[in-house]
């Protein structure tokens, strides 16, 4: 369950398209639980995409970032065929990682 | 003065006024969900689903494979589109959830009660065993026609109950389901209220549960939305596998028989 | 620095950016996150206190292409899309999304490789209605553009 992310990339004309979707709480650390105990923090601190291994897209995420959180973004170039890959890191050390093949 | 002769004396644009609210509410959140796209969360729980479907578990160390969930031991495929339906080995009508106990109980030998004390998420948490199994059986009868069986006697009087309870107003505001869900165009704030009594707009509303909620970024059932309704109404918890639930789950997939399965859906 | 050969200045740039996140990439995750991570900026509470952390108060340019809905269904999930005409508004390398009633304003910041295509999309939490801004960084100069999205409560309240 932790960890997982589905990616889906295509071409568009020049560009690629990479949608992704990732498995994760994003808790805010500001809401309290039923039985009114705080629930940590718990969220993406930092995302990349990676296309081969050249690094398309970095990114440092807050707790404003929606659970379970979408990115699409488009770069320049990419091939049918070509890896592209999606990584993150949380404030807790967990990390995630999820690769798909360019259509 | 004939009719003709009266209409026409209302300004046009007087008519425009009669028309617009009822046109206003209509894809108010569809630049919304435009930009929202396809990806939905819930992908993620069928899989967990599936894999709490093969993983061994309780004393008996079995998983729920061989589990029968009308369709024979172990057919997935389809069988959540025909619940809530009787079985013979219990001799009552089940919906999905209690089937699942039914098997966890029997094929692995885990304690109900345990499992039954708390079958849905609380705030914080990230899903259960039961919301995924049950999003994984939904995401198995994608696309297929909901046809629960009516054919047992007791079928038929579980939708004759759920008819019953549908209409029946109690709890401080009496309110009863019909209070809200009888007529066609009503709406809560912002949320349109399906009609649970005609065909095409209960056939969309129960074949979209399971869904991924997005304001508690959790799939939440069929049992669980109805449980919501009971407190919402102000009335008595609704127990988790009771019979009542049972009966309006039954009551609403008869209404929608013929229509599609889309779960797991996307809701706010 | 002026780029002649727009196409090679470019690309080495792209590379020795990239070589620079590729090493940071094998770093462990704490040292990778407190290299760039703007955490003044994403531990602000008001909206200007944000965008001095990020670098001075931006001016609007029609360059950014800022999509939210005018109303949410809910405020735990907003889509939002930022895009960039670069024919107006080139070499931008950073994106910034923000959202000012939120207890921290600042949801998120993307590093671009300059010259690359801007079009980033993400959901967000918007606490309440309110305006969201789109800010962007070009040559060290930050412009954005904003939009109020409305945010309903659910049905019988939740």
């Amino acid at each position: 369950m932790a960890g997982r992310i589905k990616i889906r990339a295509q071409k568009k004309g020049e560009l690629t398209e990479v949608k992704a979707l990732m498995r994760h709480p994003m808790e805010t650390g500001m809401r309290k639980d039923q039985a009114g105990e705080s629930i940590p923090a718990h969220f993406i601190t930092e995302v990349a995409v990676l296309h081969g291994d050249q690094t398309v897209m970095q990114a440092h995420w807050g707790a404003a970032v929606s659970a379970n959180p979408f990115l699409g973004v488009r770069f320049q170039g990419g091939q049918s065929g070509d890896a592209v890959r999606v990584v993150w890191t949380d404030n807790q050390g967990g990390t995630g990682e999820g690769e798909t093949t360019i259509r | 003065m004939t009719l003709y002769r009266f209409v026409m004396m209302i300004p046009r644009w007087w008519l425009l006024l009669m028309v617009v609210p009822a046109l206003a509410d209509e894809g108010i959140f569809d630049q919304y969900r435009d930009l929202m796209g396809d990806d939905n969360p819930a992908i993620f729980v069928i899989e967990e689903g599936e894999e709490f479907w093969v993983q061994s578990q309780g004393p008996s160390a079995a998983t729920l494979e061989a589990c029968d969930l009308g369709l024979g031991t172990g057919v997935t495929r389809g069988a959540y589109a025909q619940f809530p339906r009787y079985f013979a080995d219990t001799d009552r009508v089940m919906d999905i959830e209690t089937r699942l106990l039914y098997c966890m109980e029997t094929l692995q030998g885990r304690d109900r009660e345990v499992i039954a004390a708390k079958p849905y998420s609380l705030r914080g948490d990230f899903g259960t065993e039961l919301e995924a199994l049950v999003t994984w059986l939904a995401a198995e009868s994608e696309g297929m026609t909901i046809a629960p069986e009516q054919a047992h006697p007791k079928e038929r009087a579980m939708y004759a109950m759920g008819e019953e309870i549908f209409f029946y107003r109690a709890g401080p505001h009496d309110f009863s389901c019909a209070t809200c869900h009888e007529q066609s165009n009503k709406r809560i704030r912002l949320q349109q209220l399906p009609n649970l009594t005609e065909h095409t707009e209960v056939a969309e509303a129960y074949g979209s549960w399971p869904a991924y909620r997005m304001s508690q970024g959790l799939v939440r059932t069929m049992g669980w939305r109805l449980q919501d309704c009971f407190r919402q109404q102000r009335w008595p918890g609704l127990i988790f596998g009771s019979e009542v639930s049972i009966a309006l789950q039954t009551y609403m997939a008869v209404n929608a028989t013929g229509g599609i399965m889309t779960a797991p859906g996307l809701k706010r | 620095m002026k780029d002649t050969a727009k196409g090679r200045v470019s690309r080495r740039r792209l590379l020795n950016w990239a070589a620079a996140l590729g090493a940071l990439m094998t770093l462990p995750a704490r040292a990778w996150a407190t290299v760039s991570r703007p955490e003044t900026a994403f531990d602000a509470t008001a909206l200007d206190q944000a965008l001095m952390a990020l670098g001075q108060t931006p001016t609007r340019h029609e360059g950014v292409i800022f999509t939210t809905p005018d109303i949410a269904e809910n405020g735990a999930v907003v889509p939002i899309r930022v895009e960039v005409d670069q024919t107006v508004l080139p070499n931008v390398s950073k994106v910034s999304v923000l959202v000012e009633m939120n207890p921290n304003p600042l949801a998120a910041v993307f590093d671009i490789a300059p010259g690359t295509e801007v079009y980033i999309e993400t959901r967000v939490k918007v606490a309440q209605t309110g305006n969201l801004y789109a800010v962007v960084e070009s040559d060290g100069q930050l412009f954005m553009a904003s939009r109020e999205t409305k945010v309903t409560l659910g049905g019988c309240g939740g």
